[in-house]
C-alpha cells in the first residue's frame, strides 16, 4: 500500500503542481494579472454577486398577458381578413368577443359561414413540429365562429416573446455599459439578470422594468371635461393620464386620444438625448421611411389639432401640429432632466417590450458591502485554516505537519479548480471553504488515531501505519460519499446562495479525499523508507 | 516533543448506561422543538416571508429613532429597524406590499428617496425584495432540498450497512434538523436560505459522525460475536471517542473564528452550524447508536449469519 511507483509519485505531485499553479492568479489584483504573459494562467475565481457588488433582478411575464395580447393580435388579423376583397367577398361579422380567451364573432350572413370559417383558419399557423396549428377554429350555434388558442401554440408564443423580451433586455443593459451581464430565461416565463458592479442600480431597474411601447395618436377634442373626469370617451377613444411630471397638467391630468395609432415606436430608426431651442433636454428620434411617409401623411391632414405621444399608456406631450412634419425626424418635449430623456433614448432605441415584465426578485449588494464581505471572509478563512493547522500540529506532530502541508495544497486545488472551471465563489460558498478545512482535516485524524490505536495494539509502526490507512480508507469513503449527497442536493436542488454554496463543498470534499489519503500517504512513504525506529503520535 | 491528547488512552466511558435519559432529554427537546415549531413558527427572513430588507449606512452612528419615524410615515407598512453588525449600519426590513407582484419594487424606492432626503450620508449597501410568488417557492425548493437529502443518505446508508442503520441515522437526522429547526424558533433568529444551507451541511456532518460510529459497530460486530450488544456498542464509541473529539473542535475552532471575523451577513449562518455539530455529535452517540438495540441487530448481522457464528464458536 505504501509502495508508489515513479509514476505515481510524478502524477500526484503533478496534479497538486497545477492546482498551485491555476490557483496563482487568486493572489495578485487583476490589474496585475491582466499584464502576464500569455501561457501564464490568468484566470481568477469567479466572484459572485454578493462579493463583488452587482444587482441579481428576476423578471417575470404573465403568460395570461401574452395570450390576452395575442388574441388582440388575432383579432385584428381577423378583421383585416374577412374585410378584405370585392363586395362579393366581404364578410360581414357581428360584434367580436375575446371572452374567456378566445375570440368568437357571429357571420351575419349564414350562407357564409363555410367561408369565413375558410378564412379565419387560412391565418392561423402550423406550430412548429407539435403537427398542431397555432388557433383552432370551429362553430358553435350554427353561426358563430370561434377560434380557440392550442396549448402548443400558447406555449410557442410565451417562448418567443420571452426569447425577444431578452433581446431588447441585453440592448437596454449594454447601452449601460456595464461588463459581463448574464441575462437568461429561466423556466417557461421569467428572465434573469446578474449584472455585476453596478453603480446605480436604480438605474437598471429603470431600464429593464419598463415596457417602452411608443405611441403616437391624435387627440380627441370631442369629449366633454365631465367624461374626461369620469374616465369615458365615445367609441374609438380612450382616456389616458398624463406620465408623473409631465408639464402639462398636476396630478390625475387625463386626455381623450383617439384608440388607433398614427404610428408606433416599432417604425423608429434611432433616438438620441439633444438639447431643444429653449436649452431643455428632449429626445430627438428618425422614423423608417414607411413610418416617416405615413406621419408626414397625417401631420399634413390635421394641421392646427393636437396629438398625443405616449409611453406604456402613459402621455408625454400632446404638442399641437404646426405645420406637417416631413423630414421624418422629430423631437419628444416632456419636462425631461438630462437622465431621464437619456433613459427614454435608450429606451426607444432598444425597443418595446414584447410583454410587460414585473420585477419579483432582487438582491442588490453595493460596492461597499462587497469589499467588506470579501475582506471579513478572506480573513476568516485565513485564520481558521492558521488555528486548525496549529492544532492538529501540536496533535500529530510529524504526521500533523503532513495533514498541514495536505490542507495547504487542498485549499490551493480548490482554488484551482474553482478558477479553472468558473465555478461562482459567493460569501456562504467562503463559509463553505472554511468548512471544508474543518472537515479536510476530519480524514486525517481518522487515519492518525487508528494508526494510534494499532500501535496500542503493539503493531510494529510500518504495520501500524498501513492498517490505519486500509482501515480508515473504508471509512473515509463512505463518509465523504453522505456528504457529496447532501452538497449535491444543495447544487441540484438549491437556488442562489445555497447553489454556491453546495458547489464548494463538492469540489472541497473532492480534493480533500485526494490531498488527505493519496497525498499524505505518499509523503509518509517517503518518512517510512528511511526505516524510522520511532513513532510519536 | 510531546503530543496533545485530549481523550486519555483506553478510555472507557459506559455511554449506553445513559441511553434511557438520553433518549428520554431528546425525545423532549425533539417533540419541544414540534410544539415551538407549530406555535411560534420561524421568524422567516424576506427570501421566505417576502417583503424586503435594506442595508443602509451612515457616516455617523445611524439615526435610528428617526428612520423608524421617517419609514414609519411612508405608510408602507411597519418597518423593524435594527443595527447591523455595527452602529453605523441598520437593517431595514418592511413586510410584503399587498397588491400586485413589482410593489415591493416601489417601495425601495419610497425608502430610499426618504432617507436620503434626510440623511445625505446614507448609503445603500444591499437590497433584497422578494415577491409573495417566489417566497413561496423558495420554502418550496428548500424544504424539497432538505427531504431529499435526508432520504438519500439515508437509502445510502441502508444499502452500504443494514436497514437498522438506515432507520438509526434517519432517526439521528430527524432529531437533529428538529432541534435546530426549534433552535431557530425560540431564538426567533433570521430563518433564510443560507440556514437551509446550514441546515443541508448539518444533515451531512451528523451523517458523516454517524457513520464513523456505525463502521466501528460494524467491524466489532464481526469480530466479537459473543459480545453482548450494550457493551459492543460502547466499546465502539469509546475506540472513536478521540476522532469525534479532535474532528468536532477543529470544526469548532473553524466555526468559531467564521462566527467572530465573518461579518454579520454569516452570522445565523454559522451559529446554526456550530449548534450542528453538537447536536449531530451528540446525537450519533445518543440516538443513532442505541437504536440499534432497540431495533434490533443481533448475530445475524454482518455475513454471520446462526450458522457461521455457531461453527466459528466451536473450537
Amino acid at each position: 500500500m505504501f509502495a508508489f511507483a515513479p509514476w505515481q509519485r510524478w502524477a500526484i505531485w503533478a496534479v497538486l503542481l497545477m492546482g498551485a499553479v491555476l490557483a496563482l492568479p487568486n493572489f495578485f489584483a487583476e490589474t496585475q494579472v491582466a499584464s502576464w504573459p500569455k501561457f501564464a494562467p490568468r484566470q481568477q475565481v469567479n466572484l459572485g454577486l454578493d462579493l463583488r457588488g452587482g444587482s441579481h433582478i428576476m423578471l417575470e411575464a404573465s403568460p395570461e398577458e401574452v395570450a390576452r395580447q395575442r388574441l388582440q393580435t388575432l383579432e385584428e388579423e381577423v378583421r383585416g381578413e374577412l374585410r378584405r376583397g370585392d363586395d362579393a367577398q366581404r364578410i360581414a361579422t357581428g360584434e367580436m368577443s375575446l371572452a374567456g380567451g378566445r375570440l368568437s364573432f357571429p357571420v351575419s350572413n349564414p350562407a357564409q359561414l363555410d367561408a369565413a370559417v375558410e378564412r379565419v383558419r387560412r391565418i392561423t399557423r402550423p406550430d412548429g413540429l407539435s403537427g398542431q396549428r397555432d388557433f383552432d377554429v370551429s362553430v358553435i350555434d350554427g353561426t358563430r365562429v370561434v377560434v380557440t388558442p392550442t396549448e402548443a401554440g400558447e406555449r410557442t408564443a410565451l417562448r418567443s416573446a420571452m426569447t425577444q423580451a431578452l433581446e431588447v433586455i441585453r440592448r437596454r443593459i449594454d447601452e449601460l455599459g456595464t461588463r459581463e451581464p448574464d441575462i437568461r430565461v429561466q423556466g417557461a416565463n421569467r428572465i434573469s439578470v446578474d449584472v455585476p458592479g453596478l453603480k446605480d442600480p436604480a438605474a437598471l431597474k429603470a431600464l429593464i422594468g419598463k415596457t417602452a411601447k411608443l405611441e403616437f395618436k391624435l387627440v380627441d377634442t370631442t369629449v366633454s371635461p365631465e367624461d374626461l373626469a369620469a374616465g369615458r370617451a365615445g367609441p374609438g377613444s380612450q382616456v389616458l393620464p398624463y406620465a408623473e411630471g409631465s408639464r402639462a397638467g398636476g396630478a390625475g391630468a387625463r386626455i381623450a386620444v383617439n384608440r388607433r395609432a398614427i404610428i408606433t415606436g416599432d417604425q423608429l430608426v434611432n433616438a438620441r438625448q439633444t438639447f431643444g431651442q429653449d436649452g431643455l433636454p428632449v429626445v430627438e428620434f428618425r422614423f423608417d421611411s414607411t413610418g416617416a411617409r405615413r406621419f408626414a401623411k397625417t401631420t399634413t391632414d390635421n394641421v392646427g389639432r393636437q396629438f398625443a405621444i405616449i409611453l406604456d399608456n402613459q402621455v408625454i406631450s400632446a404638442p399641437v401640429i404646426k405645420s406637417p412634419i416631413i423630414g421624418g425626424s422629430g423631437v419628444i418635449e416632456g419636462n425631461f432632466t438630462t437622465q431621464s430623456a437619456n433613459e427614454l433614448a435608450v429606451l426607444l432605441r432598444s425597443g418595446k417590450l414584447p410583454v410587460a415584465l414585473t420585477v419579483v426578485e432582487e438582491r442588490t449588494v453595493g460596492p461597499d458591502l462587497g469589499r467588506d464581505s470579501i475582506h471579513a471572509g478572506t480573513l476568516a478563512a485565513v485564520v481558521a485554516t492558521i488555528a486548525v493547522a496549529l492544532f492538529i500540529l501540536v496533535t500529530y506532530g510529524r504526521f500533523g505537519v503532513y495533514a498541514c502541508i495536505a490542507l495547504v495544497f487542498n485549499i490551493l486545488l480548490i482554488l484551482g479548480i474553482m478558477s479553472v472551471t468558473g465555478a461562482t465563489l459567493t460569501l456562504p460558498g467562503i463559509a463553505g471553504l472554511v468548512l471544508t478545512i474543518g472537515a479536510a482535516v476530519d480524514a486525517n485524524v481518522l487515519i492518525n488515531e487508528r494508526i494510534r490505536e494499532e500501535r496500542r495494539r503493539g503493531r510494529g509502526i510500518v504495520q501500524a501505519v498501513e492498517t490505519g490507512y486500509r482501515e480508515a480508507s473504508r471509512t473515509i469513503f463512505d463518509a465523504n460519499l453522505t456528504n457529496v449527497i447532501a452538497a449535491a442536493v444543495m447544487f441540484i436542488l438549491g437556488s442562489g446562495p445555497i447553489k454556491g454554496f453546495g458547489v464548494v463543498l463538492t469540489i472541497g470534499i473532492v480534493t480533500s479525499v485526494f490531498t488527505a489519503v493519496t497525498f499524505t500517504r505518499l509523503l509518509i512513504s517517503g518518512w517510512l523508507r528511511k526505516r524510522p525506529a520511532e513513532l510519536v503520535l | 516533543m510531546r503530543l496533545l491528547k485530549l481523550v486519555p488512552d483506553n478510555t472507557n466511558f459506559h455511554f449506553l448506561r445513559l441511553r434511557w435519559a438520553a433518549l428520554t432529554l431528546s425525545l423532549a427537546l425533539v417533540f419541544g422543538s414540534w410544539a415551538l415549531l407549530a406555535v411560534k413558527g420561524l421568524n422567516y427572513g424576506v427570501d421566505f416571508a417576502g417583503g424586503l430588507t435594506m442595508e443602509v449606512g451612515f457616516a455617523q452612528a445611524a439615526p435610528l429613532d428617526d428612520l423608524r419615524r421617517t419609514v414609519g410615515a411612508l405608510g408602507v407598512g411597519e418597518p423593524t429597524i435594527q443595527e447591523f453588525g455595527g452602529p453605523n449600519i441598520v437593517a431595514i426590513r418592511l413586510p410584503l406590499p399587498p397588491g400586485e407582484e413589482g410593489a415591493t419594487q416601489k417601495v425601495v424606492a419610497r425608502v430610499t428617496d426618504a432617507v436620503k432626503a434626510r440623511h445625505a450620508d446614507a448609503s445603500v449597501r444591499r437590497v433584497e425584495t422578494v415577491s409573495g410568488k417566489v417566497s413561496g417557492e423558495l420554502i418550496r425548493d428548500g424544504a424539497i432540498a432538505a427531504v431529499v437529502g435526508m432520504f438519500l443518505v439515508a437509502l445510502y446508508i441502508w444499502f452500504r450497512f443494514e436497514w437498522a442503520f438506515g432507520v438509526g441515522a434517519l432517526s439521528s437526522l430527524v432529531h437533529d434538523v428538529s432541534i435546530t429547526l426549534g433552535f431557530f424558533a425560540i431564538t426567533r433568529l433570521e430563518f433564510n436560505l443560507n440556514i437551509v444551507a446550514a441546515v443541508l451541511t448539518i444533515i451531512g456532518y451528523s451523517l458523516n459522525d454517524t457513520i464513523v460510529v456505525y463502521d466501528r459497530i460494524r467491524e466489532n460486530l464481526r469480530k466479537f460475536r459473543k459480545m453482548q450488544l450494550a457493551e459492543l456498542l460502547d466499546l465502539s464509541v469509546n475506540e472513536t471517542l478521540s476522532r469525534t473529539i479532535v474532528t468536532s473542535l477543529s470544526l469548532i475552532i473553524a466555526l468559531a473564528i467564521l462566527l467572530v471575523l465573518g461579518g454579520e451577513v454569516l452570522r445565523g449562518f454559522t451559529a446554526a452550524m456550530l449548534l450542528g455539530i453538537f447536536i449531530g455529535t451528540y446525537s450519533s452517540i445518543y440516538i443513532a447508536a442505541p437504536l440499534l438495540i432497540w431495533v434490533g441487530i443481533g448475530r445475524t448481522s454482518f455475513g454471520g449469519g446462526d450458522a457461521a457464528a455457531e461453527r466459528a464458536a466451536r473450537p
